[in-house]
């Protein structure tokens, strides 16, 4: 996005802006799961949650490759990831908050997996059949995500005292998060409308089902809903996604095109 | 954590259709269910996996090295138990 003011938009930049920032919410979300690489409590779960940043950066990869040929200025997946500035950044927020404890990191991907679920699973009726395709890859990885988080929920509030409190607080936490999964601006109206993209507020209701059975098993509550942040499909994010950039864009912006 | 919280399972994967489950190595996991999890993520990373087995360390009933002779030195000398002496058509695949 240039990030100048445009009249009207085409069709074709409607859906580079939602194909685009898609790949952003995966890309973003990779990165913070990125950085347990190492530092995660076993190796099993250090192995279990990089396996889940390569879905997301797979899917990442596929979504912006197609957004490039969308927008058609030859700008391949890489430009795409690596060389905006923080505004054209439009992902979700929850998928910018830091990782936290691993009660934070789990119950983040728990939320962002209860709905990219159903999400995934409804974009492939998608008109677009690049979009019908990626999204039939993604629901069988996203299904697994699902499980994996959904376990260690059940595990982790229904543990002991110390891991019950931890997922109290992250709920607390990122609970605010979760009004904008399922917004419906402009653009995600226009993508429901031409039948290319998925009706984001009707998965309200499926993902409070999924979410409230897994915590009614793991002895906690969703908390209530509060005020809730959003800005992120606007580029205005919280004050954590330009440290994550600084650290994912070092090695294009100091030697830009490099590839190993 | 700890042991008790995180107990040993051994691992078993089935990379193909009409192959027997082979030992992969083990894992550290709360239960059953994580522990098939743990099992996925660490030893089926490229695509080596079809079916995977997960059994308690602890319940796993090995021989005792000490009766290694008793045990095994008797079928050294019994060469016709090898089936050596057989041409196998390569209709049968895998054996």
């Amino acid at each position: 996005m240039s990030g100048t003011c445009e009249p009207m938009m085409t069709s074709n930049q409607t859906l580079f802006s939602y194909v685009l920032r898609l790949a952003d919410d995966h890309l973003i979300l990779s990165q913070r799961l990125g950085e347990w690489c190492g530092e995660a409590p076993t190796l099993e779960e250090d192995l279990a949650l990089a396996n889940i940043a390569l879905d997301l950066i797979g899917q990442a990869r596929a979504l912006y490759a197609y957004a490039g040929q969308v927008e058609g200025k030859g700008r391949d997946e890489d430009q795409l990831a690596f060389m905006r500035y923080e505004r054209d950044y439009q992902n979700l927020l929850i998928t910018e908050q830091p990782n936290g404890d691993f009660a934070h990191t789990i119950v983040r991907q728990f939320f962002i997996s209860a709905y990219m679920d159903p999400f995934w699973r409804r974009m492939e009726g998608s008109k677009d059949d690049m979009l019908a395709a990626i999204a039939a890859k993604a629901s069988k990885e996203v299904t697994y995500h699902l499980r994996h988080t959904s376990e260690w929920v059940i595990r982790l509030g229904d543990g002991t005292r110390e891991s019950h409190e931890r997922m109290v607080e992250a709920l607390d936490d990122l609970m605010m998060f979760t009004g904008e999964l399922f917004e419906m601006d402009a653009v995600a109206q226009e993508m429901l409308q031409s039948g290319v993209g998925v009706d984001a507020s009707d998965l309200k209701a499926e993902w409070q089902h999924t979410v409230q059975t897994i915590l009614q098993e793991a002895t906690l509550e969703l908390p209530k809903a509060g005020h809730m942040q959003t800005g992120g499909r606007m580029g205005r994010h919280s004050e954590h996604l330009g440290h994550i950039l600084s650290e994912l864009q070092y090695m294009q912006r100091s030697f830009p095109g490099l590839t190993w | 954590m700890s042991e008790a919280a995180m107990p040993l399972w051994e691992v078993f994967i089935r990379a193909r259709n009409g192959l027997s489950h082979k030992h992969a190595g083990s894992i550290h996991a709360t239960d059953a269910e994580m522990a098939l999890h743990a099992a996925r993520d660490v030893y089926t990373r490229r695509g080596e996996g079809q079916s995977i087995w997960v059994v308690r360390s602890s319940d796993i009933v090995a021989s005792d090295p000490v009766d290694k002779d008793m045990m095994f030195e008797p079928t050294a000398s019994k060469i016709y138990r090898h089936p050596t002496f057989y041409e196998i058509p390569d209709d049968v695949g895998n054996m």
